[in-house]
């Protein structure tokens, strides 16, 4: 048993290094379902089973054809005219003995008349190249169970996908490019009282150079605002007096030729993000306005139980802010001076944490629930970045009364815009409704335009494509959805919201909300 | 422009088409089914029918057809997360003749993402594996592994291709490989022959985020030209390492760095090596020893490993995503059934996706692929160091450790040589030399070799008063 842990950690080293061991443990008790191993479905289940999913079930009720085998990775030529899932299920789980492979031959039309239930068992449900009408009552089953859905397809050079979920929340989002929470314009009181210990002026030449950039900001910043009636620099003509004030605190020798002092230059530097007020950033607060999180019973998820806590928080102990982060990035310092700084932030956010634990036990008291792993620190130092992404179900995208005209055609006015493909497998898609076949399948190019369109382009292209699944079109697809699933199972990273349609043509993507 | 560069290249397949039709071998297949109904109709439908957005010299034919299955001959560079997912993408779209070059043997750690190797295959040449499970698995394909550096190859092989692929993790490989393709180009009167080029599509990731780029030597953007869009390496400075460490890393990389070659805990010479797990350990240990002594936080063996053998993380998706979008590229390329990437994509899937995709500019004065002479500006009382540190500390250049000779008073002189150790110290005297010293005149010619290109780059020495 040990031995194989250890293999794992090897294993899955690279990947580890992006989720963590809770990431990939979230992984592992997950169960996928594919429903169709055509190469679309295929290369996203490939993608899947490679970081080591739980398990699989493939849902397919076709044959093998040659057509298939042809752009299919996992497919051979002799497994002609044998059942799809069966065939699949085999080569797939050849990647990776971790994960199990299940399959079920049986279209999923036929198990949802026979067994409408059988869906709920999955931690996530992805149907590829499945008409509209398999799609929509997948859609409406899927939605009463909570089962997260994602439907794609690949169609010529355009992918396409949708994610169908009621509610995903997303603690752990690790945002590219965050801002620091250093609290230098409302400084908390141990940090306060850290900026007072130092005496920027009689330090000694060693000292002073090598003391933290944040200390430095924050001195300066003491002095400027009670020369300023407590006023912060605002603009960039005040930003820029007091950076030029910072500056007047280098050193000179006795020359008068200022000294080398690297960590006043990166004070200078840092003077814009330092100067970032301290708020609730507005998706936080949504969130926090939002009847989830006010509302709380023995129903509610525990997400929002979470969120409230911390809303509790931000209300007392927090005086209007989030729990402190913790962290601050490397600057030139001493390690003493840096390390005891960072300490100052870490054990406020320690304290802060451990305060959102309190509101946490004091609301499921009150409620009478019980959570099991709360991660306090975790949420307490994600509090900026929660996201909670809400995806409509097809039949409101589909229902003449909720489709978005809007979104719709504010898109057609850009003649480069992706909506046209959108338009086009929908056109599609009531084609095969109406003739049981796609068009220029059988070499015959009609109009299937059914929306008014400005070129005669798009439908003759389509035309074209003969429902053509190419594989490096299938392979795009299979990446970018099984991603999308990866964020969904392990509720790190945000999950596109909700309709990605890529076109291999231009090498373009465009994210549409429909 | 993208039509011109298209039809340059519809000319150059017709030309080789007619040359290698001469040499080409009929492959019989020994005996195994090759091809079965419908095997190719994914593919059919973009050759054998025209649309509006096609190119406008493409011929809907069966031909195109033959000639991918046929005649085409692909080069992937790497068969590692990107080299896996493209040999299968070209196979599964109708190319069979394609070649594969890599220098690695398997690790256990590739297996989360490079989908043709199993565990029982750890320690074996990637390039033949890879080959192998692609033979067995696409009947009638053709991948021929070469287990080497890709400098260790010459002109003759790469002359060969069709179209070049690169999957690699290192910048410095893909500007040897950018090199090499220019030192192809054949000019006549100055005029760029169009079949010598040789298009190169270059894919990159890291983790969540990934860029493929089309490339036609000589005549877009090469990968010299757009350095600057390579972020720089981390280093620490060496006054942190050794004295003032404030991040786990620090302590990490002084043991690394200052420890190991100090007390030498495997032996005298032995290089620390990040595969071994003794030696992580080692260095895991002492770092925390380090961490202490500073009240740092936060050293792990993960970390450490990370730290020591500059771990970039990495998934199988974003290998999927990029590598599928570098084989749609070839595949339009060699078909001529669409108009290329015009011609820098990047992705990112942190949160939702998001791609951008760009036109590359050529770079006036590329030290790569610009036809102009490159000169080097210094004081004649200047010392050899100082164009040294230009050499590889200037954006522009980014030479890793380049090697100068010139020719004084007639013969051919080596300034400075930093790769054999022996000629090392003999010229490290010249770095402390001014420019006059060492009997350089203005105006003159300096050769330059690199590991960062195939061929001597000639510099012209310009004097500053």
């Amino acid at each position: 048993m040990a031995a194989t842990k250890a293999s794992k950690e090897q294993k899955y080293d690279r990947q580890l290094r992006l989720w963590g061991d809770h990431g990939q443990e979230s992984l592992e008790s997950a169960h996928v379902c594919l429903i169709n191993a055509t190469a679309t479905g295929t290369e996203i289940l490939k993608n899947l089973v490679l970081p080591g999913i739980g398990a699989f079930t493939i849902v397919d009720g076709h044959t093998v054809s040659g057509e298939d085998v042809g752009n299919n990775f996992f497919l051979s030529n002799n497994s002609i005219g044998k059942n799809r899932a069966q065939a699949a299920t085999e080569l797939l789980q050849e990647l990776n003995s971790d994960v199990s492979g299940n399959f079920v031959e049986e279209s999923p039309n036929k198990l949802l008349d026979n067994n409408p239930e059988f869906f709920n068992r999955f931690t996530i449900v992805i149907g590829v190249q499945l008409p509209e009408s398999t799609c929509l009552r997948l859609d409406s089953v899927l939605w009463s169970a909570s089962v997260p859905f994602l439907v794609c397809k690949s169609y010529g050079l355009i992918g396409y996908m949708r994610l169908v979920v009621q509610e995903h929340s997303v603690i752990e989002s690790h945002p590219d490019n965050a801002l620091e929470d250093l609290r230098l314009n409302q400084p908390f009181a141990e940090l306060k009282n850290h900026i007072q210990s130092y005496d920027l002026d009689s330090m000694d030449k060693k000292d002073h150079s090598h003391t933290p950039w944040i200390i430095i900001v924050a001195k300066h910043l003491e002095r400027w605002l009670s020369e300023h009636n407590l006023q912060p620099p605002k603009n960039y003509k005040e930003k820029e007096a007091f950076r030029q004030f910072i500056r007047e605190g280098i050193r000179k020798k006795e020359n008068g030729v200022p000294e080398d002092e690297e960590n006043f230059e990166e004070a200078i530097k840092n003077v814009n993000t330092a100067l970032n007020p301290t708020k609730i950033p507005s998706t936080v607060e949504d969130l926090f306005n939002s009847e989830e999180c006010n509302d709380v019973t023995s129903q509610t998820p525990s997400f929002w139980v979470m969120l409230r806590a911390v809303k509790e928080f931000a209300l007392n102990e927090g005086n209007g802010s989030l729990p402190v982060r913790g962290t601050i990035p490397d600057m030139i310092a001493d390690s003493q001076k840096f390390i005891n700084l960072q300490n100052v932030y870490r054990e406020k956010a320690m304290q802060d944490a451990a305060a959102v634990s309190k509101h946490v036990e004091c609301l499921l008291q009150s409620i009478g629930k019980y959570i099991a792993n709360r991660r306090c620190r975790c949420l307490g130092k994600n509090s900026s970045f929660l996201r909670v992404v809400r995806c409509r179900s097809l039949a409101e995208e589909y229902s003449v009364d909720t489709v978005n005209k809007d979104e719709i055609t504010s898109s057609m006015d850009n003649p480069d815009s992706e909506m046209v493909f959108y338009l086009m497998l929908r056109s599609v898609d009531r084609f095969y409704q109406q003739h049981s076949r796609y068009p220029g399948k059988a070499k015959v190019y009609t109009n299937v335009c059914a929306v008014p369109c400005k070129s005669t382009h798009p439908p003759k292209r389509f035309c074209r494509y003969g429902a053509a699944e190419p594989h490096t079109v299938a392979a795009f697809l299979g990446g970018s959805a099984a991603q999308e699933a990866i964020k969904i199972i392990s509720h790190q990273f945000v999950p596109f919201n909700n309709t990605f349609i890529y076109n291999a043509m231009s090498q373009t993507s465009a994210t549409l909300q429909l | 422009m993208n039509l011109l560069l298209c039809s340059l290249f519809r000319e150059k397949k017709r030309r080789r088409v007619v040359e290698l039709t001469e040499k080409m071998v009929v492959d019989g297949g020994s005996g195994r089914t090759c091809e079965w109904d419908g095997r190719w109709n994914h593919i059919k439908k973009f050759l054998e029918r025209s649309g509006p957005f096609t190119h406008p010299d493409f011929e809907p034919s069966t031909e195109s057809l033959q000639f991918m299955l046929e005649t085409c001959k692909i080069l992937v560079i790497g068969a590692g997360g990107l080299g896996c997912e493209l040999l299968k993408d070209l196979a599964l779209s109708g190319f069979r003749n394609i070649h594969v070059v890599d220098m690695d043997t398997i690790d256990v750690s590739n297996l989360n993402r490079q989908f043709l190797f199993r565990p029982t295959d750890v320690g074996r040449p990637k390039a033949n594996v890879a080959a192998d499970f692609v033979n067995n698995r696409i009947p009638g394909c053709c991948v021929v592994p070469h287990f080497k550096k890709i400098q260790d190859i010459d002109e003759t092989f790469y002359r060969q291709f069709h179209i070049i692929v690169c999957g690699l993790d290192s910048i410095v490989a893909r500007r040897w490989m950018n090199g090499m393709l220019l030192s192809l180009l054949v000019f006549e009167d100055g005029v760029l022959d169009p079949s010598s080029i040789i298009p190169l599509i270059d894919g990159g990731t890291e983790g969540f985020k990934g860029n493929a780029r089309v490339i036609l030597p000589g005549m877009t953007a090469c990968i010299d030209c757009t350095l600057e869009l390579y972020p720089p390496q981390i280093n620490f400075p060496m006054c942190t390492i050794a004295s003032m460490p404030r991040l786990p890393e620090h302590c990490i990389e002084y043991v690394r760095m200052l420890l190991w070659p100090k007390e030498t805990p495997f032996g005298d010479g032995v290089v620390l090596d990040g595969d071994d797990p003794e030696h992580i350990q080692w260095v895991y240990q002492r770092s925390l020893e380090r961490a202490a002594d500073f009240n740092i936080t936060g050293v792990t063996y993960r970390l450490t490993q990370g730290v020591v053998k500059r771990i970039i993380p990495a998934v199988a998706s974003t290998n999927a995503v990029i590598a599928a979008a570098c084989a749609t590229e070839v595949f339009k390329i060699a078909s001529s059934a669409y108009i290329p990437l015009n011609n820098y994509m990047v992705f990112n899937d942190v949160d939702g996706l998001y791609t951008y995709t760009f036109e590359a500019e050529r770079k006036e004065n590329c030290s790569a692929c610009s036809q102009v002479p490159l000169d080097l500006h210094f004081s004649p009382s200047s010392k050899l160091q100082e164009m040294l540190d230009h050499l590889t500390e200037s954006a522009s250049l980014q030479m890793k450790s380049p090697a100068l000779t010139a020719t004084v008073e007639g013969k051919n002189k080596t300034l400075y040589l930093q790769s054999v150790a022996s000629i090392e110290q003999r010229t490290r005297p010249n770095l402390s030399k001014t420019l006059k010293e060492l009997g350089l005149s203005d105006g003159q010619e300096l050769a330059v070799a690199d590991a960062t290109t195939p061929q001597t780059m000639l510099f012209r020495l310009c004097f500053t008063s």
